[in-house]
C-alpha cells in the first residue's frame, strides 16, 4: 500500500515534468486575449477590424505555397540534374533568392521584376502583332503595368522567394533516398523518370512532409512583410488601424496573438499528420 | 548448355575511376544457359564487372553484346536492355513503400506495359517460386532479411529476363538465412536461366556454376570449371585467394 502510494507520487513527478508547460502558456496567452476581447470594447473594436484581413492572409499564403511548392519541385529536380544547363540554372536561382533579404526582395519583384517580365511582354506582342503573323492581331491588348495588382505582385513575390527553399528542402529529400534505390529502378528498365516519379518522390516527399509543413507556418508569417506593398492582410490593417485610432497595444497585441493561434494551430496539425505516417511506416 | 550462342559478350572491358582501374580490360564470354560465379577478395572489381554488364556502371572502353545486340550510350536502348536483364542485390533495394506484390508488379506495368492482373498473376506465381506467396500484401519491411531477398529474386524474375545478375546476394543477411536464399538459386541454375553469380559462397560455386571466374586487381586471372578451378587451381593467385578463405 505505502509502496503504492510512492509509485504513483513518482508518476506524477514524471508527469509534471514532461508536460508541455509552454502549451499551456500559450493556450493561456490565447484565452486572457480572448476573454479581453469579449469585454473590453477597445480590444473588440481592433479585433473586429482586424480580422477582415485574414481572408487575404490566408490566401495569399496558401496560393503563394501551391506555387512554390510546383516550383520548389522543378528547381530541386534541376539542382540535382545530370543537365549542365538546368543545373545550374537551378543553382543561380536559389543562390540569388538566398542572398538577398526578403523583405528586398519583394520590394525588387513588385516594382522591378514584375513591371520588367510585363514590359518585356507587352515588346513581344507589339512585336508579334506589327509581324501580321496570323492569330495575333487586335485580340492581343497591351497590358498596363498599373493593371497588375499589389496583391498579385505580393503573391508573385512570396512564391519565388519559397520556391527556392522549398527546391532545397526537396533535394534534400530526393539526395536523403539511398543509391540502390535508383538502381534497382533503373536496373528494372525504367527511365530517370519512371524512377524518379515511382520510387524516388513518393518516399522522399513522405520524408519531407515536416520541413515543407514548417515552411509553410514560416511563410505564413513573411506573408505579414507583403504589407509594405500595402496588400491588406492583417498586418497591413493592424498598421492603419493604430494608426488611425492611436490603440497601439490593442491593435498589435491582437494582430500578434491572430498568428500566434493560426501559427499554434498549424504546428499542432503537423505534429498529427508526422505521428500517422510514424505509424504508417511501423505497420 | 548445348547451345553455343553467346548470351554475353564482354571485349576488352574498361571501368576507370578517378586513380583507380577497377576493370583494367576484362574479356569474359558466358553462352546461353550457363552459369558463371565470380570470386575474388574485395575491390578485385567483381561487382564493377557485373554492374557494367547492365550498364549502372558506365564503362570507360572496350564492348559489351548481350544477346548478340551491341550496348551503345543510347538511353532507350539501355531501358530495353536492362530490362531484359534482371538484377539482384546485396542490400535487397525493395521499394520500401510498396507492397511485396507492387514492388514485382511495378516495372512489369510501367515498363513492360503488361495490364494489371497480368503482372500481379505474373507476380504470385514467381513468388510461389521462391516460397513466399503468402507474404504478398505485406511491407518489404515486415519481412526477415531471406524473404525480402527472395522477393528481390522474384521481382527480377517476374520480368522474365534473359540473363540474372547477383551482386553478393547473400552478403547481408544473416547466417541462418543465407541457406533459404541458396536453395531458391540453386533451383534456379538448373532451370538453364542464365545467371552471373558475384559471392563468397564456395559451396553454391561448387553446386551451381558451369564456370568459376577468379577476378582480381580489375582483371580475370582464372575461369574453369568448379572441380577444375578448386582441386586444381592452374594460378598461384588462385591458390593463396583460395587457401585463405577455405583456412576459416
Amino acid at each position: 500500500m505505502i509502496k503504492d502510494r510512492s509509485e504513483r507520487i513518482q508518476l506524477i513527478k514524471v508527469r509534471l515534468r514532461t508536460f508541455p508547460w509552454w502549451m499551456a502558456g500559450i493556450a493561456l496567452i490565447a484565452i486572457l486575449t480572448v476573454v479581453v476581447i469579449l469585454t473590453e470594447e477597445s480590444y473588440q473594436d481592433a479585433f473586429l477590424f482586424i480580422k477582415a484581413g485574414l481572408s487575404i492572409t490566408i490566401s495569399t499564403t496558401v496560393i503563394s505555397f501551391l506555387i512554390a511548392l510546383a516550383l520548389g519541385l522543378v528547381t530541386g529536380l534541376g539542382r540535382i540534374s545530370n543537365n549542365t544547363f538546368f543545373r545550374n540554372l537551378a543553382t543561380l536561382y536559389v543562390e540569388i533568392v538566398r542572398g538577398i533579404p526578403m523583405l528586398v526582395l519583394i520590394f525588387f519583384i513588385a516594382f522591378v521584376g514584375v513591371p520588367g517580365v510585363v514590359d518585356g511582354l507587352n515588346a513581344l506582342v507589339t512585336r508579334l502583332s506589327g509581324s501580321g503573323l496570323p492569330g495575333f492581331g487586335s485580340s492581343l491588348f497591351v497590358l498596363e503595368n498599373d493593371a497588375v495588382p499589389m496583391r498579385t505582385r505580393a503573391i508573385v513575390a512570396l512564391s519565388v522567394t519559397y520556391g527556392a527553399f522549398l527546391a532545397e528542402i526537396f533535394r534534400a529529400g530526393i539526395q536523403s533516398i539511398g543509391r540502390g534505390q535508383m538502381e534497382a529502378a533503373r536496373s528494372q528498365g525504367m527511365s530517370y523518370r519512371q524512377a524518379m516519379r515511382y520510387i524516388i518522390l513518393p518516399q522522399a516527399i513522405r520524408n519531407v512532409l515536416p520541413a515543407l509543413g514548417n515552411d509553410f507556418i514560416s511563410m505564413l508569417k513573411d506573408s505579414s512583410l507583403v504589407s509594405v506593398l500595402a496588400v491588406r492582410d492583417i498586418t497591413q490593417i493592424a498598421r492603419l488601424y493604430a494608426g488611425r485610432s492611436f490603440e497601439f497595444r490593442e491593435a498589435y497585441l491582437t494582430l500578434a496573438v491572430l498568428y500566434l493561434t493560426m501559427t499554434v494551430c498549424l504546428s499542432f496539425i503537423m505534429k498529427i499528420i508526422e505521428r500517422r505516417i510514424q505509424k504508417n511506416e511501423q505497420r | 548448355m548445348n547451345s553455343v550462342e553467346p548470351m554475353l559478350v564482354l571485349q576488352d572491358v574498361k571501368k576507370h575511376f578517378t586513380g583507380v582501374e577497377a576493370l583494367d580490360g576484362v574479356s569474359l564470354t558466358v553462352k546461353k544457359g550457363q552459369v558463371i560465379v565470380i570470386i575474388g577478395p574485395s575491390g578485385s572489381g567483381k561487382s564493377t564487372l557485373l554492374r557494367c554488364v547492365n550498364q549502372l556502371e558506365e564503362k570507360t572502353g572496350g564492348e559489351i553484346w548481350i544477346d548478340g545486340e551491341r550496348l551503345t550510350s543510347n538511353p532507350r536502348q539501355l531501358d530495353r536492355i536492362r530490362s531484359q536483364i534482371g538484377m539482384v542485390f546485396q542490400h535487397f533495394n525493395l521499394y520500401p513503400h510498396l507492397s511485396v506484390l507492387e514492388n514485382i508488379t511495378l516495372a512489369q506495368r510501367i515498363v513492360k506495359k503488361l495490364p494489371k492482373s497480368e503482372a500481379e498473376a505474373n507476380a504470385m506465381a514467381q513468388l510461389k517460386r521462391v516460397g513466399i506467396p503468402e507474404k504478398a500484401d505485406c511491407a518489404p519491411a515486415q519481412l526477415s532479411g531471406g524473404q525480402q531477398q527472395r522477393v528481390a529474386i522474384a521481382r527480377a524474375l517476374a520480368m522474365n529476363p534473359k540473363l540474372l545478375l547477383f551482386d553478393e546476394p547473400t552478403s547481408a543477411l544473416d547466417p541462418e538465412m543465407i541457406k533459404e536464399v541458396l536453395e531458391v538459386m540453386l533451383a534456379l541454375a538448373r532451370t538453364g536461366i542464365t545467371m552471373i553469380v558475384v559471392t563468397h559462397e564456395m559451396g553454391f560455386a561448387r553446386a551451381a556454376a558451369d564456370e568459376v571466374v577468379f577476378m582480381d586487381k580489375g582483371q580475370i586471372v582464372e575461369k574453369a570449371r568448379p572441380q577444375d578451378f578448386f582441386d586444381h587451381p592452374t594460378q598461384e593467385r588462385t591458390r593463396l585467394f583460395l587457401s585463405q578463405i577455405l583456412d576459416r
